[in-house]
């Protein structure tokens, strides 16, 4: 392991590894220290899935630009990350719904994405497996460019990538300290040596609330447990991606042909259990078939949790903490931060290698919970 | 051409696991996730075996101290609509 570099980030998910990837590519000299391994944490255990209706401007614009990177990033990192545009259904049960729905696609056709409003009828038509009455939908917003990327795949290719371009990526790798001098991050203390550096991106996922506080900075961050499921492999059925806000549910069938899909446990409260349940499994099977009661006959294989890292407006915390310099989130996710990885990436490496910061920026520093009006993410699901 | 299968699930070769370790993927969680190894049906019992053993032979780890995944339910594969009924017999 390297004992200097220009910057050190603190965790091997997606959007450490794609940060790695993209400082590397502006020449600066980056270190990536990961407890586990890659991946190993919310990014491998999310549901793949690549949004871009969202209720707040900056989810949705971060989501679109983020797409419109996924769409040659493959062809950039020159691996396969299996990106596939198969759309996202999202139900609509009620007139509130409708009307924020409404509102939702307004804001979002203002961003210059593609998105309708579909009438019951039409939504077998994007997903023939549905049961519309047996889901109780009114309606449906449909965007076809929305769709799936392949977490592992993803982040091992920004990794290599990033290798490649002289990245110095450590797993199995913890860090046991931050030393700070004058108000500066000074040096990263791990169990392999101390790597002397200006500036720490802290995108430990649920664990940056803990390596925050070793430096006395309090990130409102609350870890929420998930759980989610696998069938086994099927023949390709849909290509779209349903959810509803209102169920919580989702799912997809991803590139092999199995179905995964998720929705919260009613009791959850926050915290740090990883065991799942058996409640999960009973509350899914009933929610699913009653979507596609085809399923009933599929076999499910697999169930696993993640967290998700939840911040007060279910926004992300990016940028330089007012308290400490050379201190950078790229954390608070709260369940969408695979998606707008490739975004988040390029406007913390624009911050950290140009100085040169954005609106959207600034609208998510840590700064914004200190003042009373926060704009809450509406649309949330698993 | 010779190809032993490691995992007949997803269809993987002593050759995948060997070539993905030279890559560094070194541990089975992480081998998992790059090849797909117990993530089929039988859920790793026929792999996870044989993919310690070619740990072992490749990196000198003892396959006793490789840690194994996560067992979770479950165990064999369940319908759906088994899992649904559930509730209603109670």
């Amino acid at each position: 392991m390297k004992n200097k570099a220009d910057v050190v980030i603190i965790g091997g998910g997606v959007n450490g590894c794609s940060l790695a990837y993209n400082l590397s590519k502006k020449g600066l000299d980056v270190v990536v220290v990961e407890k586990k391994y890659l991946a190993s944490g919310a990014t491998g255990a999310c549901g793949a899935g690549i949004r871009q209706q969202w209720s707040t401007k900056e989810n949705a614009s971060l989501a679109i630009q983020s797409v419109k990177i996924f769409e040659q990033l493959s062809c950039e990192l020159g691996q396969d990350i299996e990106f596939r545009q198969g759309g996202y259904l999202i139900a609509i049960h009620d007139e509130n719904e409708m009307k924020q729905a409404e509102k939702n696609v307004t804001m979002q056709r203002s961003l210059g994405l593609r998105v309708d409003i579909l009438p019951p009828e039409r939504i077998t038509q994007v997903v023939p497996i549905l049961d519309v009455t047996g889901m109780k939908a009114i309606g449906a917003t449909f965007c076809p460019t929305d769709g799936h990327a392949n977490p592992f795949k993803t982040t091992f290719a920004y990794a290599d990538a990033a290798r490649n371009l002289g990245a110095d990526i450590n797993t199995h790798t913890t860090v046991v300290g931050l030393k700070v001098q004058k108000k500066s991050i000074h040096a990263v203390m791990t169990d392999k040596g101390t790597i002397q550096t200006d500036v720490v991106v802290n995108a430990a996922g649920i664990d940056s609330k803990t390596l925050a506080k070793m430096v006395h900075v309090t990130l409102p961050l609350t870890p929420f447990r998930k759980e989610i499921m696998a069938t086994e492999r099927l023949q390709p059925l849909f290509e779209a991606m349903v959810i509803s806000f209102k169920d919580g549910i989702y799912f997809s069938q991803q590139k092999e042909g199995q179905i995964v899909g998720g929705l919260p446990i009613p009791e959850e409260k926050g915290g740090y259990r990883t065991m799942p349940t058996f409640a999960f499994l009973e509350h899914m099977a009933q929610t699913l078939t009653m979507y596609a009661p085809v399923l009933k006959h599929v076999n499910l294989l697999r169930h696993w949790t993640g967290f998700y890292d939840v911040t007060p407006d279910a926004r992300p915390i990016l940028g330089e903490v007012k308290e400490l310099n050379g201190f950078v989130q790229c954390n608070g996710f709260s369940g969408h931060g695979f998606m707008i990885s490739p975004m988040v990436s390029q406007l913390l490496t624009k911050l950290i290698a140009e100085g040169k910061t954005s609106e959207v920026l600034e609208s998510l520093n840590l700064e914004r919970f200190k003042g009373k009006n926060i704009d809450k993410e509406l649309s949330v699901v698993g | 051409m010779k190809r032993s299968i490691v995992c007949r699930c997803e269809d993987i070769s002593e050759e995948d696991v060997l070539s993905a370790i030279d890559e560094g993927y070194t541990d089975i969680e992480e081998l998992r996730k790059k090849l797909r190894i117990g993530m089929g049906p039988c859920q790793g019992r026929v792999c996870l075996q044989l993919v310690a053993r070619i740990l072992e032979k490749k990196t000198g780890k003892k396959v006793a101290t490789i840690p194994l995944p996560t067992v979770r339910p479950p165990l064999v594969p369940v319908s759906l609509g088994t899992l649904a009924s559930e509730k209603d017999e109670k």
